[in-house]
């Protein structure tokens, strides 16, 4: 369980999260939406106790993070800047991590052999490639066998195998009942994995929704219509409910009505249609339609075209 | 790097601790011990803090026949002896700052808080492992470059000293003490600066630029202020003689700790409460 009750973040004049709120509950997978730079990693960061904020609470389990006794056995964290000595090898550093706790040798290795990183355990950290980094994180995050669990941009470096184990391992964790925190930049990964969402936008929160509605929300609301009368189409179908807006002449995009009422009321009107094609808005492109105003980095021409900021 | 991404299980944990003081102290000893630089830094400390005294020993002993009195007075066994803990200094208080500043340098500060976010814990830890195992590999060094260097000394007939001597066991054992509380007060300048080369520039100001600074001053000046220096106090730990213008050993060792105490507590106030 993990509270962000009204909390605020300031790094100088800038301010990184604005009063955000929200509660992840146990027993599922939550994900944790937002552009680059939206203050994700801020919160999680605020949540571990690592920075303080300037106004606000968040606890997890209960308790703000440094009042834990054991924190290890209450939250696991994986980081998504890197947390580990690059000249120690990865034993030891999940040795040096598991000490603080009286946690034994055998759990180490149990954990290393767990994220499959058994025949590179005595190599430096250094020398380990960006993957093997996320799984030695991920050893140390599952080191005290946790209740909650926060992961911040899990799958980054991932291959597409190490992405799947990422996927499972999530899912298991949560059918275990414990409280799963992941987030993410990709809508596309969270849809795969996350039962609920949490979307912000330049510290701010825009969405606390599950990921059915998130879906209902963005696919069928609009309907691509094509016609010589497009004209007098419009204004018939116009009404308090219903915006339309006009790409091409003959081409209307409406919103608010059915494919169905649209063509019925065509057919009354005598107005031909060479076109009626409801428009499934991608999962991807809700969240960039939901986080627009929101995005922190611009890139000038291309913030017009959602698959590329998205990316 | 193969696993079985069909099914993945967490082990459970039957036992669950809490994090202790002692606890950190043997977290703090396993990443002490398991980096190759620490390792190196101390192996090259021990070395140093006897190579030095037999290597002036040995070129004294040759050159005694043709130096004037007036060299031959310059000359004394203790500081010969003990010429190494100059040098040891300089690598224990880089080891100092890097045992702090390298974990700031690689992000491991952030594990290391996750794991203990009470942080002083890490602090006292890091400092009382650094310390004890300076100390503990600094003592025999010292002690070693003495007989060493006496003995080198004795076939020359040159320059002898008993380690019974008024004082001398006293500043034998200080070098180390001294070694020590350079590596305390190093570390605690690098947790306040929590940056390597900013560490290290520190805590060369405060040694090595300061005191020579001091004789820009009026004579009078320099030798009411420059006793006080963190350098001039900590060495009289290891010096026999007693210079009017220095600290008697007690209080200038004391007024050491003190330093290392006042870096310390600023170190642990900042620590506390400065973001990650």
């Amino acid at each position: 369980m993990i509270e962000v009750i009204d909390v605020t973040k300031d790094y100088g004049g800038k301010r990184a999260v604005d009063g955000l709120s929200f509660t992840v509950s146990p027993g599922i997978v939550t994900g944790f939406l937002g552009p680059n730079g939206s203050g994700k990693s801020t919160t999680m960061r605020l949540v571990l106790g690592l920075d303080a904020p300037t106004r606000g609470d968040a606890r997890v389990n209960g308790k703000h993070y440094r009042d834990h006794s054991a924190p290890l056995h209450e939250v696991g964290a994986l980081l998504e800047a890197r947390s580990v000595h690059t000249g120690r090898s990865a034993y030891n550093h999940l040795l040096a991590l598991a000490q603080t706790h009286g946690i034994g040798r055998s759990r180490v290795a149990e954990l290393v052999d767990l994220v499959g990183l058994h025949d590179v355990a005595r190599k430096r950290a250094g020398q380990f490639s960006l993957g093997m980094g996320q799984r030695l994180g991920i050893a140390s995050a599952l080191l005290g066998d946790p209740a909650t669990v926060l992961l911040d941009e899990p799958v980054n470096g991932l291959d597409p195998e190490g992405v799947h184990w990422i996927r499972t391992l999530l899912k298991q964790l949560a059918a275990e009942g414990r409280t799963v925190f992941v987030s993410s930049h990709l809508m596309s990964e969270m849809a795969l994995t996350a039962d609920h969402l949490i979307v912000i936008g330049r510290g701010r929160l825009i969405a606390d929704t599950s990921v059915d509605e998130f879906v209902r929300r963005a696919s069928g609301s609009r309907v691509l219509v094509r016609s010589p009368h497009a004209t007098r189409l419009r204004e018939l179908v116009l009404g308090p409910d219903v915006s339309v807006t006009s790409t091409a002449p003959e081409v209307l995009e409406i919103a608010g009505l059915a494919a169905s009422e649209i063509g019925d009321l065509a057919a009354q009107h005598g107005i031909a249609l060479h076109e009626l094609t409801p428009v499934q808005a991608s999962l991807e492109e809700a969240f960039m339609e939901l986080t627009r105003d929101d995005v922190e980095f611009r890139t000038g021409d291309l913030a017009a075209r959602p698959e590329e900021v998205a990316a | 790097m193969t696993s079985s991404a069909a099914t993945v299980s967490v082990p459970k944990l039957r036992e669950h601790g809490r994090v202790t003081q002692a606890r950190v102290v043997v977290s703090e000893w396993t990443k002490l011990q398991s980096l190759r630089s620490t390792r190196w830094s101390l192996g090259v400390g021990f070395l140093l803090t006897i190579a030095f005294p037999v290597i002036f020993a040995t070129v004294t002993a040759a050159h005694w026949a043709h130096m004037s009195p007036h060299d031959r007075a310059d000359r004394h066994p203790l500081d010969i002896a003990l010429a190494g803990v100059n040098v040891a200094q300089l690598a224990i208080a880089v080891l100092g700052v890097l045992v702090i500043t390298g974990e700031y340098s690689t992000g491991m500060i952030r594990s290391t808080f996750l794991a203990v976010p009470k942080r002083l814990p890490v602090l006292w830890a890091k400092t009382g492992v650094f310390a004890v195992v300076t100390f503990v590999l600094i003592l025999p060094a010292v002690v070693i470059a003495f007989f060493a260097s006496q003995a080198i000394l004795q076939t020359h007939h040159i320059l002898q000293i008993s380690f019974g001597a008024p004082g001398v066991t006293r500043a034998v054992i200080g070098g180390a003490v001294f070694v020590m509380l350079v590596g305390i007060f190093a570390l605690a300048l690098g947790a306040i600066v929590r940056n390597t080369a900013g560490g290290i520039a520190v805590f060369a100001g405060i040694f090595f630029v300061l005191p020579p600074l001091m004789n820009v001053l009026p004579t009078s000046w320099n030798n009411a202020i420059s006793q006080y220096l963190p350098s001039n106090a900590g060495r009289t730990l290891f010096s026999l003689h007693t210079d009017p213008h220095n600290l008697h050993p007690q209080w200038g060792g004391l007024l050491f700790v003190g330093y290392c105490a006042v870096a310390l507590a600023i170190a642990a106030v900042l620590l506390v409460r400065r973001d990650t």
